[in-house]
C-alpha cells in the first residue's frame, strides 16, 4: 500500500537521520518531565503493583528505601502497595531503563540529544553486574552503590561531559560494532571506547584524585556500561519516529517482567501487549532456569534500532554467553531479522558479513506475515525480589503484540 | 556401502529433496544419506486467513 510504505520510507530517513550525541548526566528530578516526588517509573509497559513481577517489586521496595521515603523494606511494599507511590512507565516520560528501570528524581541520568529532531532522551548509569537494582537486588551493597553513583560517578560524569561538549554515538556504535559488540549483552568493546573519550575530561574536571580513581575504575570493571547508554541513545532516535501516519515501524519495545508492549508509528503511543516469555539461555553457577524471572526491560530499544539480537553477527562471542549455539550461526540471526525490516543501516555495519549493514526498522506487517518474531539478547534476574542477575540468554517478542498491532493500523487505514 | 537411497528402487533412482515447511521431514531425511535442502516457510499469518487477508491488502 502506497501510503504505508511513503510514511516507512519518512520513519526510516528519520531513524538514519539521527545524530545522537551523549550531553551531560543530570539528576532525574532536573529534567525528567513530569517526574515527582514519590513517582517511580519503571521498564516496559504501564503495570500495576498487584501485578508485578517478584525482581520489580524488590526494586521498588529498594529504591523507596534509596529515596528516603520509607526507613525500610517492609515500610516500602506497604508504602507501594496502598497507593502512596505513583507508577508509571519510563516510556511516557522520554526515558528508558533496564531490566526493572527504576528511575527516581534523585538518580542521575545519562543525556543523549538527538541533534537532528532536538528531542531529548534519558536512562540511569548502568550500575555493575550480579547483585542490583535493576535485577532486583535492594540490600545495603545495592543502595550504598547507588548513592556513590548519585554523590560521586553521576556529578563526576557531567562535568566532564559538558567540558568535553559531549561524545558523539553514532560512529562510536560503529566502531564498536566493528570490535565484537552488539550492544546489549556485549558492551566490551563500547564500554572501554566510552571510558577512553571521558577519562582525560573527567581527570581535567576533578578536584578529587581518589574520587576520580574510584570513578574511572568503577567504568574500567565493568562491561555493559555502554547499554544504558546504548539504550538512552535507542529512545533519542525511535522518538522522532512516532506517530507517522500509516508507517507500520515498531518505535518501542518494551517489558516489565509481566507483559511485553511494542509501539507502532501509525498507531501512536499506543501499547500492544501480551504475557512475556521466558528467555532461553545460560545460568550462572548454582541457577538454573527454576530460579529465572520471565523476559524484563526497556533494554529492547536497542533491537528496535537494529542492534543486540539483531546485529549478533557482529558479536559472535555473545553467542555462546547468552546460549543462542556455536559462534558460527551468529550471522543467522541477523541474516533472520532482515527479514523483518525495512532497511539496512549503511553506518553501522558488520564486517564479518561483508559489511552488511544492521536490520533497521521492524516492520510489523513483515514479523506477522513471515511468523518471525524479534529476536532479544538479554540478561536473566532470579524471580525472586532481592537476588539479582542469574544468567543471560536468547528470547522472542510474542507473536501476539505484532498480529494486535497490524489490526489496528489496519482500522485506522480503513481496511477490513 | 548401501545407503538407505538404495532401498528405494521405486522412486526410480536416487532422491534429492527440497523440504518446504517443518524441518523434521528434512533432518529424519539427512539422517539417511539423502541429499536435501530445506526451505523455512510457514503459512502467511500464522495461518490466520483474516490476518493474511489484511495483510495482503496492506502490501505484504
Amino acid at each position: 500500500m502506497d501510503i504505508i510504505e511513503k510514511a516507512n520510507e519518512e520513519a526510516i530517513r528519520r531513524m538514519l537521520g539521527a545524530e545522537p550525541v551523549l550531553i551531560e548526566v543530570v539528576p532525574a528530578g532536573d529534567i525528567v518531565p513530569n517526574l515527582r516526588d514519590k513517582m517511580i517509573l519503571h521498564a516496559g509497559p504501564p503495570i500495576a503493583w498487584d501485578r508485578m513481577c517478584g525482581p520489580m517489586q524488590g526494586a521498588i521496595a529498594g529504591i523507596t528505601v534509596f529515596e528516603g521515603w520509607a526507613s525500610d523494606l517492609e515500610q516500602a511494599v506497604i508504602m507501594a502497595a496502598s497507593g502512596d507511590i505513583t507508577f508509571d512507565a519510563n516510556h511516557h516520560h522520554d526515558a528508558v531503563g533496564p531490566m526493572t528501570g527504576m528511575t527516581t528524581v534523585s538518580q542521575p541520568m545519562l543525556v543523549v540529544e538527538n541533534k537532528t529532531t532536538g528531542n531529548k532522551s534519558y536512562c540511569a548509569i548502568n550500575e555493575g553486574l550480579g547483585k542490583v537494582m535493576r535485577f532486583g537486588g535492594n540490600d545495603a551493597e545495592v543502595l550504598n552503590r547507588l548513592s556513590w553513583i548519585r554523590d560521586v560517578l553521576g556529578p563526576a560524569m557531567g562535568k566532564a561531559l559538558r567540558d568535553m561538549g559531549g561524545i558523539e554515538l553514532k560512529p562510536l556504535i560503529a566502531r564498536g560494532l566493528s570490535m565484537g559488540d552488539e550492544m546489549h549483552q556485549r558492551n566490551v568493546a563500547c564500554s572501554g571506547l566510552v571510558l577512553r573519550a571521558l577519562a582525560a575530561a573527567m581527570a581535567k574536571t576533578s578536584d578529587d584524585a581518589t574520587a576520580l580513581s574510584e570513578a574511572l575504575a568503577f567504568i574500567s570493571a565493568n562491561d555493559q556500561f555502554h547499554l544504558n547508554i546504548a539504550m538512552a541513545m535507542g529512545k533519542a532516535i525511535m522518538d522522532p519516529v512516532r506517530n507517522i501516519e500509516g508507517s507500520s515501524i515498531v518505535t518501542a519495545m518494551s517489558r516489565n517482567g509481566t507483559d511485553f508492549g511494542i509501539r507502532v508509528s501509525g498507531t501512536g503511543d499506543e501499547w500492544f501487549t501480551a504475557p512475556v516469555e521466558m528467555p532461553e539461555g545460560l545460568y550462572f553457577a548454582g541457577y538454573t532456569e527454576a530460579d529465572a524471572n520471565p523476559d524484563m526491560g526497556d533494554s529492547t530499544i536497542v533491537e528496535t534500532i537494529g542492534l543486540g539480537g539483531f546485529a549478533m553477527g557482529a558479536a559472535p562471542a555473545v553467542a555462546g554467553f547468552v546460549g543462542a549455539g556455536a559462534a558460527s550461526e551468529a550471522a543467522n540471526y541477523t541474516h533472520r531479522m532482515s527479514e523483518i525490516c525495512a532497511a539496512e543501516n549503511p553506518e553501522w555495519t558488520i564486517p564479518s558479513m561483508d559489511y552488511l549493514g544492521v536490520p533497521t526498522g521492524i516492520d510489523v506487517r513483515l514479523v506477522v506475515d513471515s511468523g518471525i518474531a524479534p529476536t532479544i539478547n538479554t540478561g536473566i534476574a532470579h524471580r525472586e525480589p532481592g537476588i539479582g542477575q542469574v544468567g543471560a540468554g536468547v528470547v522472542r517478542a510474542p507473536m501476539a503484540c505484532f498480529e494486535q498491532a497490524v489490526r489496528r493500523l489496519a482500522e485506522k487505514l480503513g481496511i477490513s | 556401502m548401501a545407503t538407505d537411497q538404495d532401498n528405494l528402487p521405486f522412486l526410480g533412482g536416487k532422491l534429492s529433496v527440497i523440504n518446504v515447511g517443518l524441518d523434521k521431514f528434512a533432518t529424519e531425511l539427512a539422517d539417511h544419506d539423502v541429499p536435501v535442502v530445506h526451505l523455512d516457510w510457514k503459512p502467511p499469518a500464522g495461518g490466520d486467513p483474516e490476518l493474511a487477508a489484511l495483510l495482503s491488502k496492506m502490501g505484504t
